[in-house]
C-alpha cells in the first residue's frame, strides 16, 4: 500500500518534470513550423549581418582572412574589396558561411610592408565589413625559431623583471615593521594600477569579439568565476593559518598567480604587437614592460618578508608570475583570438581583485596589532607610490 | 576585378547599351510628330555586381521590366512627347527632364503619391543629350537609388552615321552612408570589363555619355589609345574639343565621337582610379 503510493508521487514528479519540457517542445515547433510572428514582419527589410573578420594573415603577395558569421542566418560574402578597389578572391570551404560558422579568405594582393591595408568584404545586400592592416608585415610563421624568439620575450618581460624585483627580499627584510607596511601598500598600489588596468584592457579587446559571444559580459564573468575560485580557496585557511609562515607563503604564491595571469595579458600583447607588426616599437616595448614589471616582483615578495623562504620558493614564485607572459607571447604571435584574450584578461582582473583584498586583510591585521589605523600616512604614501610607479613606468608601453 | 557575373536575364547592360525607344508614333492633326510612352516607377532589387543586390527605384516602360538607369527615349527636335507617368513605388516620384519646355511640365509639381499618375507634354527641344530623373526630395536619395536615365534627341538632320552607345556614370551606395560602394557605367560594375563591347577597326563609334554619380562631385571618361570628337550637351554639331579625358559634374553629359585605329581591347575608365577599381571601367574591343 505504502509502495504504490510512494511510486504514484514518484510517477506524479517524474509527469510534472516532463509537462513542461513538452509544452516548450511544442511551443518551439510551432515557431519553427509556422510564423505566428508574421504581423512583426514587414516585407523586404534586409536581414540582420553581423561579420567579423577574425584574423588577417599575411604571406609574401597574399591575404589570408578568417571569417566569422555571428548573424542569425547564413551570409554569403558576394565580392571583396582591398584599399577600395574590387580584388579577386577564394573562399574555403565556401563564400557561404552558416551562422557560427567560419571561413578562409585567400586574396593575391602585392600588399607594401611597412604600409596600412584595408580590407573589406561586401555580402550579398552590399553591407561592408572592414578590418585595418595597420603595419603590413609578413604573419610569424611557427617555426622553431620564432618559437624560442617569442618565448624569450616572454622570459623578457615576465620572468627576468619579477625575478629582479624578488632581489630586493634582503633589504625589505632588514626594513623594520613600518617599512613592512609600507611595502605592503605598495603592493596594493600596484595591483590597484594592474587591475585597472587590465579591465580596461579587456574591455577594449572585448569590442573585437564577435557580437554573439558577448565579450564585455564574458569578461566580466571571467572576472568573477576567478575572484571566487580563489575565494574559495583562500577562505579554507584559518585565521591562524593565515598568520602562519606557510599562510603568508601561501598569500605571496597567490599574488604571484593573480600577476601570472596580468603577465599572460602583457604577453598576449606585446606578441600580437609583433604579429601585427608593431615590432618597430619592440624594444622599447619590452624594456618598458620589463622596467614596469619589476615593481611585481616586491610586491609578491612582500608577505613574506618576515619569514626565511627557501631559494626554491623564489624560483617558483618567479615561474608561476613570470612564465605565463611566454605563453601569451606564444598565444599572441601565432594564434592571437581577441575571444582567448578577453576570458585570459577576465580571469586576470578577478583574480587580481581578490589578491588586492587579501594583502588588505594582511595590513589592517598588523595595523590593528599596532592599534593603529589602516589608513595612516606610512600606508596611504605607500598605496600612492605604487600606483604612481606603475602610472609612470607604464609611459614606455603606453601609446 | 569582381568575381562571377550577374544574372542578365533581368538586366543585361549590353543591351542597354544600343536600346533606345522611340514611343509610339503617331501625327498630330498639325503634321507634328506625336511620341507617347506609358512610364512607371517601382520598388525594385537589382544586381549591381555578382552576388550584390541593391534595393532600387526603377523607371520602366509598360509590357517591360524595370531597369536601372531608365528606358532611354529618344525623338527628333520638334516632336511632340507625352509621358503617361503613373507611380507604382511606395514613395512619392516625379520625372523631371533636363531640356526646354513649359515650368507647368518640369516634374517639380505635382508630387505623385504610390498610385496617382500624371502626363508631361511638352515640344522636344533643344537638340542635344539630355537626361531625366525623380526630382522629389530628398533628392540625393530618389536619384541614388536609381530613378534617372538618358533622353536623346536629335538634331532635325541626323547626325552622321555610326555605332552609337549609351553610357550613365553611376554608383551605388550599398550601406546608405552617402558614400559609394560600387561604381559603374550602366549599374552593373565591371560589366564591359569582363565582357568587352565589340567594333570594327576603322567603324565610326559615338557614345552618348551623361553622368548621374551621386555623392562624388565629379565622374570622368578617360579613352585609352585613341581620341574622341567631344560635343558638349551635344547641342552643336559644329564645335568640338578633340580628347581623350573628360570630367564631368552630376547632370553633365556630352556626345563623345571616334574610330578606333588598330585592333585590340580599348580600355575606358573614370580617371579617379578609386571610382575605376571600384567598378568603373571597360574595354571596347576592335577588330578588322
Amino acid at each position: 500500500m505504502e509502495s504504490t503510493l510512494k511510486n504514484k508521487s514518484a510517477a506524479t514528479v517524474w509527469i510534472w518534470a516532463i509537462i513542461p519540457l513538452i509544452i516548450l517542445i511544442g511551443l518551439i515547433s510551432i515557431f519553427f513550423f509556422t510564423n505566428p510572428l508574421a504581423l512583426f514582419q514587414a516585407e523586404g527589410l534586409p536581414p540582420i549581418e553581423a561579420v567579423t573578420i577574425e584574423q588577417i594573415e599575411l604571406r609574401p603577395g597574399q591575404f589570408i582572412i578568417s571569417v566569422f558569421n555571428g548573424s542569425p542566418d547564413t551570409i554569403k560574402i558576394a565580392q571583396v574589396t582591398v584599399d577600395d578597389a574590387f580584388w579577386e578572391w577564394q573562399a574555403a570551404p565556401s563564400a557561404e558561411i552558416p551562422r557560427l560558422g567560419k571561413t578562409t579568405i585567400t586574396i593575391n594582393y602585392g600588399w607594401v610592408r611597412g604600409e596600412p591595408h584595408k580590407i573589406t568584404l561586401l555580402t550579398s545586400s552590399g553591407t561592408p565589413f572592414t578590418k585595418e592592416v595597420a603595419i603590413a608585415t609578413e604573419t610569424p610563421k611557427v617555426d622553431a625559431t620564432q618559437f624560442i624568439a617569442y618565448g624569450l620575450l616572454g622570459v623578457y618581460i615576465g620572468i627576468i623583471p619579477v625575478a629582479i624585483g624578488l632581489m630586493w627580499f634582503p633589504t625589505m627584510k632588514r626594513m623594520g615593521r613600518k617599512g613592512l607596511s609600507f611595502v605592503l601598500a605598495l603592493t596594493i598600489g600596484l595591483l590597484v594600477f594592474l587591475l585597472i588596468d587590465t579591465s580596461l584592457e579587456a574591455m577594449e579587446v572585448a569590442g573585437d569579439v564577435a557580437g554573439v559571444f558577448q565579450g564585455l559580459p564574458l569578461a566580466v564573468f571571467a572576472a568573477l568565476i576567478s575572484w571566487l575560485a580563489i575565494s574559495a580557496v583562500s577562505g579554507k585557511q584559518s585565521e591562524a593559518e593565515r598568520d602562519s609562515a606557510s599562510g603568508r607563503l601561501k598569500l605571496a604564491t597567490l599574488i604571484a598567480l593573480s600577476i601570472g595571469l596580468h603577465n599572460l595579458g602583457e604577453g598576449l600583447a606585446v606578441g600580437a604587437a609583433f604579429a601585427l607588426g608593431e615590432a618597430a616599437l619592440g624594444s622599447f616595448l619590452v624594456i618598458g614592460f620589463t622596467l614596469h614589471n619589476v615593481t611585481e616582483g616586491i610586491g609578491i615578495a612582500a608577505p613574506v618578508t618576515r619569514d626565511q623562504p627557501s631559494l626554491k620558493n623564489f624560483v617558483l614564485l618567479a615561474l608561476i608570475s613570470g612564465a605565463p607572459a611566454i605563453l601569451g607571447a606564444w598565444i599572441g604571435g601565432f594564434a592571437y583570438s581577441p575571444l582567448l584574450a578577453v576570458i585570459f584578461l577576465g580571469i586576470g582582473a578577478g583574480a587580481i581583485w581578490q589578491v588586492i583584498v587579501e594583502v588588505g586583510r594582511l595590513l589592517i591585521r598588523d595595523a590593528q596589532r599596532e592599534n593603529e589605523s589602516v589608513a595612516n600616512w606610512i600606508n596611504v604614501s605607500g598605496l600612492a607610490l605604487g600606483i604612481a610607479l606603475m602610472y609612470f613606468t607604464a609611459y614606455f608601453v603606453k601609446f | 576585378m569582381t568575381v562571377g557575373d550577374v544574372d542578365t536575364s533581368k538586366f543585361d547592360p549590353m543591351k542597354y547599351l544600343t536600346e533606345f525607344d522611340y514611343g509610339k508614333v503617331s501625327k498630330l492633326p498639325n503634321g507634328q510628330t506625336l511620341r507617347e510612352w506609358d512610364v512607371f516607377a517601382v520598388d525594385q532589387d537589382i544586381e549591381i555586381a555578382p552576388g550584390i543586390f541593391f534595393p532600387a527605384w526603377a523607371y520602366g516602360l509598360k509590357d517591360r521590366a524595370p531597369q536601372v538607369p531608365g528606358p532611354t527615349f529618344r525623338c527628333t527636335e520638334g516632336d511632340r512627347l507625352r509621358f503617361n507617368f503613373s507611380n507604382g513605388s511606395a514613395h512619392p516620384h516625379t520625372i523631371h527632364f533636363h531640356g526646354i519646355h513649359p515650368p507647368s511640365m518640369d516634374g517639380i509639381i505635382p508630387i505623385l503619391k504610390t498610385g496617382e499618375s500624371f502626363t508631361y507634354e511638352f515640344d522636344a527641344k533643344p537638340f542635344g543629350l539630355h537626361l531625366y530623373h525623380c526630382h522629389t526630395a530628398p533628392l540625393k536619395r530618389h536619384i541614388h537609388k536609381g530613378l534617372y536615365g538618358t533622353f536623346i534627341i536629335d538634331p532635325p538632320t541626323p547626325r552622321t552615321p555610326a555605332k552609337e552607345f549609351v553610357m550613365m556614370m553611376n554608383g551605388f551606395d550599398t550601406n546608405f552612408d552617402g558614400e559609394n560602394e560600387v561604381y559603374a557605367v550602366n549599374t552593373v560594375a565591371f560589366h564591359y570589363a569582363k565582357h568587352p563591347i565589340q567594333v570594327k577597326v576603322g567603324e565610326p563609334i559615338r557614345v552618348y555619355l551623361v553622368n548621374i554619380t551621386e555623392f562624388d562631385p565629379i565622374n570622368s571618361l578617360h579613352l585609352h589609345a585613341a581620341m574622341y570628337k567631344l560635343y558638349r550637351t551635344g547641342t552643336r554639331l559644329d564645335q568640338y574639343e578633340y580628347t581623350d579625358m573628360v570630367t564631368m559634374a552630376q547632370g553633365e553629359r556630352h556626345v563623345l565621337e571616334f574610330t578606333l585605329e588598330y585592333p585590340g581591347k580599348h580600355m575606358f575608365h573614370a580617371h579617379q582610379s578609386e571610382l575605376a577599381e571600384l567598378g568603373w571601367m571597360g574595354f571596347f574591343e576592335a577588330k578588322e
